[in-house]
This record gives C-alpha cells, structure tokens and sequence, in this order.
C-alpha cells in the first residue's frame, strides 16, 4: 500500500485519498474503472472488436481488468489464450486483416519484448507494404513504483516509438484512460497503449461518457504556468503536479505539458508550451538514453530554440535495469522531490 | 476472385468425370499448366536478376513445384492462403497476374506493393493472399489469426501457411501451430522438408526422424507425403481442409521434397553434394507427373506442347509489359505508413 513516508509516494497518496473534493474524491472512479469502461463500451458498440490475452477470460485479467466480461460476452468476444505473447499479436493481425478489431492484453507489458517481431515486422509494415489496414490494440499494465523488480516495471515505449507504423499512448489520467483506449480501438492503426498499473487504483476522476473519446496525438496541458515547464506523460504527469504545487507555494508558476500520446507527438502543444515558459524539463520514468526526452528536446532545439532562457533539462529512470527492493527502486525512478529540485535550478537559471 | 483453376461444376456433371485421384482431365491438365508456369516463371526470375534487373534477391522453387501448385489448387475460392518465400506456384495458382507478380519482383509502381516490398513479400485479400515477411515462421500465428476469425464468425473456410524445414525451428512454429491446435482452428500448415536450409542440412535442423513427427506434440494430425507427388500433395491437403472446415481442427504436412538450386540466385549450393541433387533429378514433380498422364493417356503430345507454348507465350508477355510498368516515384516511398483511408477496410 502506499506508505506516506516519502515524497512519491505521498504525491500518489494524495491523489488516492483525495485532498479536494471534486476531483479527487474516492467516490469517483478509479483510472483503471476507465479502462474497463472503454473496453465494455466498444465491445457493445462494434461486434467485430474481441478481447484476446491470457487468463482474462475465467480470472478477469491479473489485474481485473475484464471483470465480469466473460459473463456478459461468452468466450467468442474474451479469448483466452495460451502463453504465447507472440502468437496473440500474430493472431491478432491475421484478424485484424479479416476485418476484426482485436484488443490484445499483455498481462504485465514487460512481456510484450516476446511480440517484438510480430508487432514491428508484421503489424506495424502490412500497410506500407500492402496497404492493408490493421486495427489491433496492444494493452498492457506498464511502469515501476510497485516493487515489480526488472521484469515487472518495464516502461518500453521508447522501444516502439522508434517504429513507423506503430502509435503510442500512455494516458495519466481515468478520463484518459477512457478516452485514449476509445480512440485506440476505433484507429486502423495498430495502437500501442501503455496503462500505468501504479496509477489503476490511485487515481480518481471523472470519466467521460460513452460517446466522447480522447484524440491520438494531442497532447494536453494539466497545468497551465508561466515560468517553467515540465513536459512528461504516465506518471510523470503526477509527479509533476505535485512538484508544481510545492513550487506554487514558493511562488513560481510551473505548467505540466501531458504528451498523452507519444507516437506521433504533438509538436504543435510542444513548441507551445515552451513559447509560453521558455524552460522546459523533460521527464519520464523510462530510461534516460535513448528515452523519448531526448526526442522532444530535440524538437525543442529545432522548432523553439530561440524561445528558450536555458538549456533543455531531462529527468528520468536511472540507466539501470529497474530493481525490486525498495531503496533501490526508489533510487532509481524519478521521485517528486527530485522534479522539484530540478525545477528550482531550472527556475533559478 | 479471378482465379486460374477450373470451376467445380464440371466434376457434378456427369459429362466430365473424375480421371484421376477425383481430378477431372482438365483439372490435371491445369495441376500441369500451374507446375510449368510455376517453373517458367522462376526460371524468368534468374534470367532478369542475372541480366542485373532485379536489384534485389530473387528466390526460386525449382523441384518444389508440386508443393505449391498441388496445395493451392486445393484449395476453395474464399480460402486464405499465406505463402512464403518458395511458393510463387501458390501465388500464380491463386490467380494473381503474372506481370504483377513480376512487377513486383522489378520494384515496379503497378506491382501489388507498388515497389515497396520485393519477390513474393506481396499481398491481395481480394485473392485471399496474405504477404509473407522474411522472418520465418511468422505468418503461422497470423494464419492461425485468419482462422481464429473464420472460427468466431462460423464461416467453413480454412487457412494455410508453408513453412521450410529450417522455419520450423523457429519460435512462431511452435507459438502458433499450439495457439492453432488448442483453439482447433481451420487451419493447414505443410513442411516443405527440402533438406537444406540455406546451407544447414535436415539433419542439423531437427533430431525428430520426421517432421510431421512434431505434430504428436501438439496433438494434431500429422502426415508426410512425397512433396514430388503434385497428387499426393493436392490429396493430402484436400483431405486436411476438408477437416479443418468440418471443425477438426488443423494438420500438419510434411511434404518432403528438395532444393535443387541455392538458397537463392547469389548461392551456388555447392554445400549440396551432387549426387543428392542427381538422384532427386530423377524424380522431377514435373517430368513425373508427365510421364503419368502420358502413360495414363490423360495427355497427348499436342496438348503437352500446347501447354509449354502457353505458358511460354504468357511469360513472355507478362515480363515484357511489367518491364516497360513505371518505377514508383521516389517522394511515394513517404505515403501510406499509416491507414488513413477507409477503402483500405473492408470484408475479406
């Protein structure tokens, strides 16, 4: 459970326990309530979308995700499968061609590393090859703060956004969640979409309706601020939050830029933000090399370079494997007290 | 679909009755007409790339012709098939132009991927052909995909995929065919064993003294015919779909056969001793099917000629006109990473 004893996890605390009512109250749904939602909702809508993955049929997914799915959509919608990551995704693609639009679970996403070539050769080049459309979403619990160790933590959305014919999505909010996976599955494109199992029961807000979804490639700003911006997704968009109310108290204005979608990037909402603020730190919990700050603050240098009062900063995970004990996952993912801090020598330069 | 193949309606008339293994004497003059355009066309394929117009490799199916042709053919209409890298006889028996196919080949704009993929790596849902990648074994699980809906959606159509002895050493084999074989899909997988993989012999590939041995494992059926057979090969299959479509769930063939030519056109082969290759010259899938029909009397000199006339006036002109098709223009090569258009959905 989430222990209040250091600065990340009491930025989490706040948002699970609630500090104003009408955003954060416990009553409202929980982020992964919206990625259920979104799921029963286009499963009623559209009777070519199925569900397909391991053991989310009779067990409801590792983390319940289609909970009570089997039930109201019998075994021809909610495929279990045996464990064969690969052969899902392949699976999935060869229906995806028959006109279907299958949703692929990856019950924790570190395992989508075992559907690399399907999804990069195959999937994500049928329609540049061919001209083949293929709709299938690749979901999948993502992301560290829970003592998963190195194979249970994995942020790998660098990996994919290297990779024409792929999107990616990584929502930080319930109403994203929602909204972001809507979009997903009603794309002809395989989608990549990223949930942060961190965030699946910590989070509340409102959700949106059934007939509203969240675009594919828009960012949003979370925060609107004048000084100083932090560019982020995931849960990086939680850390910056509360850094930027710690910093509010100080008096400096801090905007949080949410990417939402991470392939293809809004560079529009980028430039913006840094037209706005002319400092930028960029964070992410995946690795630092090689992670997608380096490309954002290479759209920076390109499109907005004169706009900037100091040097673009990345904040990121350790250049580690993630690992399972506590102090040292705590040293190597990004923490509130480290934003803060690199926001302050930001602010100060 | 266009398609090469004689229309059933012949074997329900009692006019034209079944001469052979239940093919009728058309029908076993098209299984020949398909293998010599299958061999044809290879042997065009060498041609161009050896007077320097296929910038990219080309891959040839010499002595694997009944694999392709005899499976293909028997197949139905709205079956989907995925071939691989030696199954240009698959491609052609579903129907696909020849110039296209050879567009393809020539990187051409008219070509089915218009120039961006190369030799077989070509796909045509409206011919039920699903495009290969190089990596193998990967269409096994797509395949079983396009089963997996003809399953969900009660249609009586099947699947299949081909794969080499080498390919079956790779993990998609095995992901795929037991994703096939526990959810019983309509779905047909044959193993061309023909005994090399590029230069790695059979026996390097798999300690099983068969191939369809493997199915055992995954609880399927599993056979081996002779891949030289082009009606053992049509039987087999035809049998095997024929299952699959009545809900019994998928087969494995073993079709074992040889390479009689390199990897491909850059290999020489000179790792294959040439007395396997003389002695597997003996048994040519088109010299004996042939020599069967003649012996039978289900072919005479003039139509045998015929055909070779056919099939080389069709080459010629296919090649000729995808020749002079156009070369895609080069700022294309930026479109079309993403679906956009909705013709590009559609019922398959």
């Amino acid at each position: 459970m989430v222990r209040p004893d250091t600065g990340t996890r009491a930025a989490w605390a706040s948002h699970s326990e609630g500090r104003s009512a009408e955003s954060e109250s416990p009553e409202l749904p929980t982020y992964i309530q919206g990625i259920t939602e979104a799921l029963r909702e286009e499963l009623e809508r559209d009777p070519s979308v199925f569900l397909i993955g391991e053991d989310i049929g009779t067990y409801e997914g590792a983390f319940k995700v289609t909970k009570g799915f089997l039930q109201q959509f019998g075994p021809r919608r909610i495929l279990d499968t045996p464990i064969s990551e690969s052969a899902i995704v392949g699976a999935a693609t060869g229906a995806a061609l028959m006109g279907m639009r299958p949703v692929v679970e990856m019950q924790f996403i570190d395992f989508i590393s075992c559907a690399w070539n399907q999804i990069v050769n195959m999937a994500a080049k049928i329609h540049y090859r061919w001209g083949r459309a293929v709709p299938i979403t690749i979901r999948g619990p993502s992301g560290g703060y829970t003592h998963g160790g190195p194979f249970h933590s994995e942020n790998p959305e660098a990996w994919f956004c290297h990779v024409p014919g792929l999107k990616v999505v990584a929502p930080s909010t319930g109403w994203d969640a929602k909204g972001l996976l809507k979009s997903a599955i009603r794309d002809d494109n395989p989608v990549l979409y990223l949930e942060h199992k961190f965030l699946y029961r910590r989070i509340r807000g409102p959700l949106p309706g059934p007939d509203v979804t969240v675009p594919i490639g828009v960012a949003e700003v979370k925060r609107p601020g004048a000084d100083a911006s932090v560019i982020t997704y995931g849960s990086g968009v939680h850390l910056a939050l509360e850094a930027a109310a710690a910093l509010a108290a100080e008096g400096h204005d801090v905007e949080v830029l949410d990417l939402r979608t991470l392939r293809p990037l809004d560079r529009a909402a980028i430039v913006a933000t840094v037209e706005r603020t002319g400092k930028v730190l960029v964070l992410h919990e995946a690795h630092l090399t090689g992670g997608l700050g380096g490309e954002v603050a290479a759209l920076i240098a390109e499109h907005a370079f004169e706009r900037l009062d100091a040097p673009v900063m990345r904040l990121a995970a350790a250049d580690t494997p993630v690992p399972y004990s506590d102090p040292l996952e705590q040293q190597v993912l990004p923490d509130t007290a480290r934003v803060t801090s690199a926001l302050r020598t930001l602010l100060d330069y | 679909m266009r398609s090469v193949r004689t229309k059933s309606p012949p074997l329900a008339t009692k006019a034209v009755k079944p001469a052979l293994r239940g093919l009728t004497r058309p029908q076993l003059h098209e299984l020949h007409y398909l293998m010599l355009l299958n061999r044809a066309f290879d042997d065009r394929i060498s041609a161009l790339y050896r007077q320097g117009k296929i910038s990219g490799g080309a891959f040839g199916s010499r002595g694997q012709e009944a694999c392709s042709v005899g499976s293909a053919y028997a197949l139905e209409e709205h079956d989907v098939v995925g071939p691989m890298i030696r199954n240009s006889g698959v491609i052609l028996t579903r129907g696909l132009p020849i110039r296209k196919f050879f567009a393809n080949y020539l990187g051409r704009a008219t070509s089915p991927t218009g120039g961006r993929d190369g030799n077989t790596h070509l796909g045509d849902l409206s011919l039920g052909i699903v495009a290969p990648i190089s990596h193998l074994s990967s269409l096994i699980p797509v395949l079983a995909g396009v089963a997996l809906t003809f399953k969900l959606r009660g249609e009586k159509r099947v699947a299949i995929t081909w794969i080499g002895d080498g390919g079956s050493s790779v993990g998609d084999f095995h992901e795929g065919l037991n994703l096939a074989s526990v959810m019983k899909l309509p779905f047909v997988l044959v193993l061309e064993n023909n005994q090399y993989a590029y230069s790695t012999p059979t026996s390097m590939q798999c300690a099983a003294s068969k191939f369809s041995d493997k199915a055992a494992g995954y609880g399927i059926r599993g056979v081996t015919v002779d891949g030289n057979d082009v009606l053992a090969v049509h039987h087999a299959v035809k049998d095997a779909a024929n299952r699959a479509r009545s809900g019994d769930g998928p087969t494995l063939i073993e079709a074992v056969t040889m390479r009689m030519k390199g990897h491909a056109e850059h290999d020489d082969a000179g790792y294959v001793p040439t007395a396997l290759l003389a002695e597997w010259a003996k048994r040519d899938p088109i010299e004996r099917f042939r020599r069967l029909l003649r012996s039978r009397r289900l072919l005479t000199e003039e139509e045998d000629r015929a055909t070779e006339d056919r099939v080389a006036r069709e080459i010629e002109k296919a090649v000729m006109e995808a020749l002079s098709d156009p070369f895609p223009d080069g700022p294309t090569a930026l479109d079309g990473v993403y679906a956009e258009r909705s013709e590009d959905r559609g019922p398959a």
